[in-house]
């Protein structure tokens, strides 16, 4: 199992866990100053410089946004509320989802229907499985959407799509292996009149962007469908070789953007800002698991902090603003400072926490806990939350402010009352210790090593 | 190449085209080994990387600046190689240029070469599946890294040396992965042993296993679903598929291959690193050299775990999967 804090720059989850906690130390020492001087921008883009290129950002993307945002930091003032180092991270995010198109762009349906929409890629980057989903997403919006099996070439390629067709209830317009994809394509649209479908989604076969044969191929099947929307599948786990397929897919095809595939992973999925940058379309889609329900809208913003490796952090304050009050957040803060954290607080925590959503994706926004390696042996178990409420709830609000008091006899009490065990208990007011002790040192500035530990201790059953 | 040729009526006439096609691209990579098909691939599109080297190389009459040094590390990370392996590659090689004295940048570029493949010669390693007894490999990989194409590719070229192929399809998720390999046994001539989607891999694994026993099969080739490393669910499905398959034969497989895409970034070594703590990987086949991908990541994976790789996939014809070739390969990267 990779360790958190190895050295730099070895490979992916390994090194963006503790960007954030590097770039720290390179400019702790301009604590206090004004404004970001060069130097200052200097030293912190060295290292987000190689984070990008261990998140897979092309080597030549890189340079250009790099230079970018130095022109635009060097001189700025330093936020109060900030150190220079997370000011530059602050631009830097701020420039990355700029760069990634702003907010979540939708699919231009507009125009006489049906509109098409054909979906083109390398071999294996997930286009079937991306064409059964979008298909499954339209249909949610309310759109009548036929599939199309274009994928005459790989074995059982039609069958696949046939097959997820059918769990989804899509229709799927094939004619077999046995004829051109260019016929099967023309077929497909008046089959799509004919039967008032509003949007086609047409899988096409894996290719190459130098198999000359097979990409002339594609451009006669587009000069046929005349496509609304020519989207590039990309696999997220991509590296520098994005920004030469995107480009040419772009140049024979006027793609107008992405879908980037397995998400799920711990990929930090640079290749999206790559071909984001080459193109300049954006990423539309982003595929967050196997299930057919897994495509989502791709928000640029998340995907900044992702490619950044501070895990979800904008989000998850985001959240958490949206969950608590201004005013109770600051009474929260106050208590954590004087360490006057109590089960109650303890309590509404959790109680925020789930609000906020699955805990599993929660805690992957959490910075040092974002990336699979680290979360790995922590399934986090609902179950187990439900029981510290009952176990809390069933102490009086003097055993809440003061655990201290919990005897053995309090504890019986309170195991009956919560339909749990006295270990049960034993193990949520020793949980309880470690936490208040973590906020505590959180509060000082220590790191996320043993916050990892300590969330998992909490969340295993 | 006459056994490329498919059976009548398996392949769609849209493949019988492209098999000619395939033919036709073979002879343009005349002179044998993957190597010159690798670059009569390449050199079919090659406007960024290769030029640019080249012109930084030649453009300075030779001479090695810093700006030389610039150009190759450009070079290795675009490449996928990682900036860990490419600074320490390139720390060597600044070593090895104070004590050898390059004669100029072609010479350094040279050096640049030797230091890559000899990183690499001790991670090439041929398959391990060769008589006697029953020699059973698996792969594994995340999805769409091209596993079923592999076993498919794989079982072809073994039959055609006359060994007796089985095939376990325990790809049992992924809809018609099942049909895509019978596809592939019927090409290669090798028995599929397959159950209905949706059905346990393992059991799937331990009946190919007892098949491959029962009609003293020489190779018994296991292909499983794609899978994210980080689906610890999903990993922990594949260690029983190994374990079943190993008990029931009495013997560790002689192959665990982790079939990984040649576009892959550096997510390949953590792809690397997980598999090989859910099974005993044994080696990688690198699959679709033949686009402009240089498939660097192998070189982080040689420098940090040593795991050998067995094969690579320079084009889409059943004999297109072929030994790794380290001296080869480290051209293929600045060509």
């Amino acid at each position: 199992m990779p360790e958190t804090d190895s050295p730099a720059g070895r490979g992916g989850a390994a090194l963006f866990g503790n960007l954030a906690e590097r770039l720290q130390a390179a400019l702790g020492k301009l604590k206090g100053r004004g404004k970001l001087s060069e130097r200052d921008v200097e030293e912190a883009l060295r290292e987000v410089r190689l984070a990008l290129l261990e998140a897979d950002v092309n080597f030549r993307v890189v340079k250009d946004f790099l230079a970018q945002v130095k022109e635009r930091a060097v001189g700025q003032e330093v936020m109060q509320s900030l150190t220079p180092g997370q000011q530059v991270i602050k631009i830097v995010h701020e420039e990355l989802t700029a760069l990634m198109g702003g907010s979540h762009a939708r699919l231009a349906l507009s125009g006489k229907a049906p509109h098409v929409v054909m979906l083109v890629g390398l071999q294996g980057s997930g286009k079937t499985t991306s064409a059964a989903k979008l298909a499954n997403l339209l249909r949610k919006q309310g759109h009548r959407p036929l599939l199309v099996a274009a994928d005459v070439y790989r074995p059982a390629a039609i069958r696949q799509l046939e097959v997820l067709g059918q769990q989804l209830e899509v229709p799927v317009f094939s004619l077999g292996e046995r004829h051109d994809p260019v016929d099967i394509a023309r077929a497909a649209l008046s089959h799509a009149r004919d039967r008032g479908h509003d949007v086609v989604v047409v899988d096409t076969a894996g290719r190459l962007h130098v198999d000359e044969e097979l990409m002339a191929e594609l451009e006669r099947m587009a000069e046929a469908l005349n496509p609304r929307e020519t989207l590039l599948v990309l696999d997220a786990m991509t590296g520098q070789e994005a920004v030469n397929v995107a480009q040419r897919f772009n140049e024979r095809f006027e793609l107008s953007g992405f879908i980037l595939t397995k998400l799920d992973g711990d990929a930090r999925g640079g290749a999206a800002l790559s071909v984001r940058a080459v193109v300049g379309q954006p990423v539309k889609f982003a595929g967050v698991g196997e299930k057919l329900d897994q495509l989502e809208p791709f928000h640029p913003e998340r995907m900044a902090s992702r490619i950044l490796g501070m895990g979800d952090v904008l989000t998850l304050i985001e959240k958490a603003q949206m969950a608590m009050d201004a005013e109770e957040a600051q009474r929260m803060a106050a208590k954590l400072k004087s360490a006057e954290f109590t089960l109650e607080d303890f309590l509404v925590q959790l109680r925020q926490v789930r609000n906020m959503g699955p805990l599993d994706q929660l805690l992957g926004m959490i910075p040092g806990l974002a990336g699979a390696s680290q979360l790995k042996g922590l399934d986090v178990d609902e179950k187990q939350l439900k029981r510290i409420e009952a176990i809390i709830q069933s102490m009086t609000p003097e055993e809440r402010a003061h655990p201290a008091i919990i005897n053995g006899s309090r504890r019986r009490r309170i195991a009956r009352g919560s339909g749990t065990s006295v270990q049960d208990v034993n193990r949520l007011l020793k949980q309880f210790e470690q936490t208040r002790g973590l906020l505590k040192q959180l509060g000082a500035g220590k790191g996320s090593r043993r916050a990892r530990s300590i969330f998992a201790r909490l969340f295993q059953g | 190449m006459t056994g490329l040729r498919p059976d009548a009526g398996e392949w769609s006439h849209l493949m019988r085209e492209r098999a000619l096609t395939f033919e036709r691209r073979q002879n343009m990579g005349e002179g044998g080994g993957w190597f010159s098909r690798l670059r009569a691939g390449l050199a079919k599109t090659r406007a960024g990387l290769a030029s640019r080297v080249e012109g930084l190389l030649s453009g300075r009459g030779g001479r090695i600046d810093e700006s030389v040094y610039e150009g190759l590390e450009e070079a290795l990370v675009l490449a996928d190689a990682g900036v860990t392996a490419t600074m320490s590659i390139m720390e060597r090689l600044r070593e090895r240029a104070k004590r050898e004295a390059p004669k100029g940048a072609e010479d350094l570029k040279r050096m640049l070469k030797e230091e890559i493949a000899a990183l690499l010669r001790p991670v090439a390693r041929p398959l391990a599946l060769d008589p006697p007894g029953l020699a059973a490999a698996m792969v594994v990989g995340v999805n769409g890294s091209g596993k079923t194409t592999s076993v498919g590719k794989l079982a072809w070229r073994l039959q055609r040396e006359g060994r007796q192929v089985i095939i376990g399809a325990a790809d049992t998720f992924r809809a018609a992965a099942i049909e895509q390999l019978q596809v592939w046994g019927r090409r290669a001539g090798a028995a599929v042993i397959a159950h209905e989607p949706g059905a346990d891999p393992a059991a799937v694994a331990f009946d190919a296993a007892q098949a491959a026993v029962a009609r003293g099969a020489d190779v018994l080739l296991v292909d499983t679903a794609g899978r994210l490393h980080t689906r610890t669910n999903l990993m922990e499905e594949l260690r029983k598929v190994h374990r079943v398959m190993t008990s029931r034969l009495g013997q560790p497989l002689r192959e665990v291959l982790l079939v990984l895409d040649a576009t892959t970034g550096q997510n390949g070594l953590v792809q690397a690193r997980q598999f090989a703590e859910a099974v005993p990987l044994t080696g990688i086949v690198l699959t679709k050299l033949d686009g402009t991908a240089k498939g660097g990541i192998v070189i982080a994976i040689a420098s940090e775990l040593g795991l050998p790789v067995k094969l690579v996939g320079v084009g889409e014809g059943a004999e297109d999967l072929q030994d790794f070739a380290p001296e080869a390969f480290a051209e293929a990267l600045f060509s």
